[in-house]
């Protein structure tokens, strides 16, 4: 899960990293309230979970509060990349001197968790690590022994910083470690963190996701999900307990288990079709979860055939096939579907099928290429 | 022959009162794996699934019946805990199906592991089988046949498909391991290579893999300078969307950002044959007997 760049600092701020002065408005007067409160120049940015705002036109400068105002009102409702812009930040501007990149994420081969920095802040961090990847210094914490003084040293000696701020960017480093594991963070980022003009650091921007797998203990944190970060099919799916990821093609999909249905959508894209969906229903799903799958499936207006694919274990084929008669009833289902299943209880599964006159093949390679002359209009 | 787990495995189930505890130790049971003993915290002194005692620890579990390997099906909020009990009872092999541990809970479980002499697979996995022997898992023990095709895969179901592919053109498995598909966990592809290299029962191994990190790369290069035994391999996940699981500064970490296209390309340069689909799989390890 995502949270905001207001939603990160102010974590980043409960443990100790300084932020800019500024609050959250959903309207231009708002902006205009804070930017008085405030009393100096402004920025205005917009809240959107996707990258590149600045680019888009969605962070800009507000010198005065009748500026604020206007500048607020042509940033929201704007559009960015897909997403409206319902809420933006009204930040103190801060006078930046230079530009400093700190992050941490969870580096699944070291096992542990890396922070990183770079002299080179203010800019994404890939394209620092493909051009220039000498200036990111990464220390790896012991998860045991937590981040020690010595490795926020070994990053603020490595990126070259002045004397004058090793000490104040070590409590930083720490405090972003700290917080990275007490949220259950897998990535925390403050980029940049600057030198402003009284020669201090600060955090001007932050971005934290948070594991999925903890958000029942961080009940907090979990609250505050934008529902905007998916789309609402994708949402109706997460509900429903499906992982579901909205794509392009033209056949839906439904299998269990992720890397079946990973290798379902590329077994398609090899015979000539595209995928409309990556669709997950997971261990054990019965008639429910596969009619919710069915129904999501079929909100896609782009989906001209379903496959659906079973490999029954402690999914049970009979359940599955019951859930897709039930579907199709309710449903008044138009596009044609293609099912193929294997597994615990296969045979009543498949009887169930051929009594509601639905084909069904044994063969993953032969369900494929008949979902996809289906999708094409040929006959089956 | 086989790796890991045969007719010397001694099994307790930690979590055998629970539903899918219980389903599935009778399911072991049923395929011939000797369940010696369950654990759950209060139900001490109980039997379940017919015969089997439990116990309230792991280390009273142990002590009495000499269980070696331990399967866990608790819930994630208590999983960590147990696989930390069976290591501290000394328990050979955890296999933990548990999904949806959080990863740093996994990060500093499998730092204290790596000071023990247990060995982990999973978490989130099917854990695995010796067909004809030992089934030490939930998948589905029909569809397996014995022989000397070694199986390591980070995917469930799809091993599944790659199983019944073989088992249909009578191609036989000496081990199935799905070593799960979490960011932090116990086995690796490169472990379980080199127990099948080690493995007289095993002729050829097939590796599944899936888009994300880079343990299918680790494994291409053990492959080309170590591994006298052919491999054939599939990467789920070539029409994936990027980016939808996981920021991109851990792909900068791996040195990569860890596609199929990426995970083939290293492979093959080891000289793996690459099936297009689980089903060909059958087909290219038929070629290499």
């Amino acid at each position: 899960m995502k949270l905001h760049e207001y939603q990160s600092k102010r974590v980043f701020a409960q443990y100790g990293v300084p932020i800019p002065n500024g609050e959250v408005a959903s309207t231009p007067a708002e902006a205009r309230a804070i930017a008085e409160k405030i009393g100096k120049p402004v920025v205005i940015k917009s809240q959107v979970l996707v990258g590149g705002r600045g680019k888009a036109g969605g962070i800009k400068l507000a010198r005065t509060p009748d500026e604020a105002e206007e500048v607020a009102g042509q940033i929201l409702g704007m559009d960015i990349k897909g997403l409206t812009v319902e809420k933006v930040l009204v930040d103190a501007a801060a006078d930046i001197r230079s530009e400093i990149y700190l992050g941490a994420v969870l580096d699944r081969d070291a096992r542990r968790v890396a922070i990183m920095a770079s002299s080179e802040g203010g800019v994404e961090i890939e394209e620092v690590a493909a051009q220039t990847p000498e200036k990111i210094i990464t220390v790896h914490v012991h998860p045991l022994l937590g981040m020690q003084g010595f490795q926020a040293r070994q990053l603020a000696y490595g990126i070259g910083l002045p004397k004058k701020h090793i000490s104040a960017f070590t409590k930083i480093a720490q405090s972003l470690y700290r917080s990275f594991v007490e949220c259950d963070a897998s990535l925390a980022e403050i980029n940049p963190l600057v030198i402003n003009g009284d020669n201090q650091l600060e955090a001007v921007d932050g971005k934290i996701l948070i594991d999925d797998s903890a958000l029942p203990r961080q009940k907090e944190l979990a609250a505050m999900r934008d529902p905007d970060e998916d789309s609402p099919t994708e949402t109706e799916a997460r509900e429903a307990g499906l992982s579901y990821i909205d794509l392009d093609g033209e056949i839906g999909c439904m299998v269990n288990g992720a890397g079946l249905a990973m290798a379902t959508m590329d077994i398609i894209k090899l015979y000539g079709g595209n995928p409309a969906n990556f669709l997950d229903i997971g261990g054990g799903a019965g008639a429910e979860k596969v009619m919710a799958a069915l129904r999501i499936i079929l909100q896609d207006s782009g989906v001209k055939a379903v496959l659906i694919n079973i490999f029954g274990g402690i999914t049970r084929c009979d359940e599955v096939a019951n859930g897709i008669v039930e579907a199709i009833n309710s449903l008044h289902v138009k596009v044609p579907i293609v099912v193929r299943m294997v597994g615990v209880n296969e045979d009543e599964g498949r009887q169930i099928l051929a009594d509601s006159n639905l084909p069904s093949a044994n063969r993953l390679s032969e369900a494929v290429q008949m979902a996809v002359a289906a999708a094409k209009g040929e006959p089956a | 022959m086989s790796i890991l787990v045969d007719n010397n495995t001694r099994l307790l189930v930690q979590g055998i009162t629970g539903s899918q505890g219980a389903f599935h130790a009778q399911q072991m049971i049923q395929y011939g794996t000797n369940v010696v003993a369950g654990a759950v915290p209060g139900r001490g002194g109980q039997w379940a699934v017919g015969n089997t005692p439990v116990f309230d620890t792991v280390h009273e579990a142990v002590a009495t019946t000499d269980a070696n390997t331990t399967i866990i099906f608790v819930p994630a909020a208590f999983a960590v805990d147990a696989l930390l009990e069976a290591a501290d009872a000394g328990i050979d092999l955890i296999v933990c199906i548990t999904e949806n541990i959080p990863a740093l809970d996994m990060a500093r479980a499998r730092s204290f592991l790596d000071s023990t002499e247990s060995l982990l697979i999973g978490p989130n996995c099917p854990g695995l089988i010796s067909p004809g022997t030992s089934k030490v898992g939930i998948m589905a023990g029909h569809i397996h046949t014995p022989g000397n095709v070694g199986i390591v895969s980070r995917s469930g179901t799809l091993t599944y498909e790659v199983i019944y592919a073989l088992t249909a053109r009578g191609i036989g498995q000496s081990t199935a391991v799905g070593i799960g598909g979490d960011p932090i966990k116990g086995l690796n592809f490169l472990d379980v290579l080199q127990m099948f290299e080690q493995d007289s029962g095993t002729e050829q191994v097939v590796l599944i893999g899936e888009i994300g990190g880079a343990d299918e790369q680790i494994a291409a290069d053990y492959i080309r300078t170590e591994m006298s035994k052919p491999v054939t391999a599939f990467i789920a996940g070539q029409t994936a969307p990027p980016g939808k699981r996981m920021g991109h500064a851990g792909a900068i970490i791996s040195g990569g950002e860890g596609t199929a296209a990426e995970k083939i390309e290293a492979l093959q340069s080891a000289g793996v044959a690459i099936a297009r689909h689980p089903e060909e799989i059958a087909e290219l390890a038929a070629q290499n007997i």
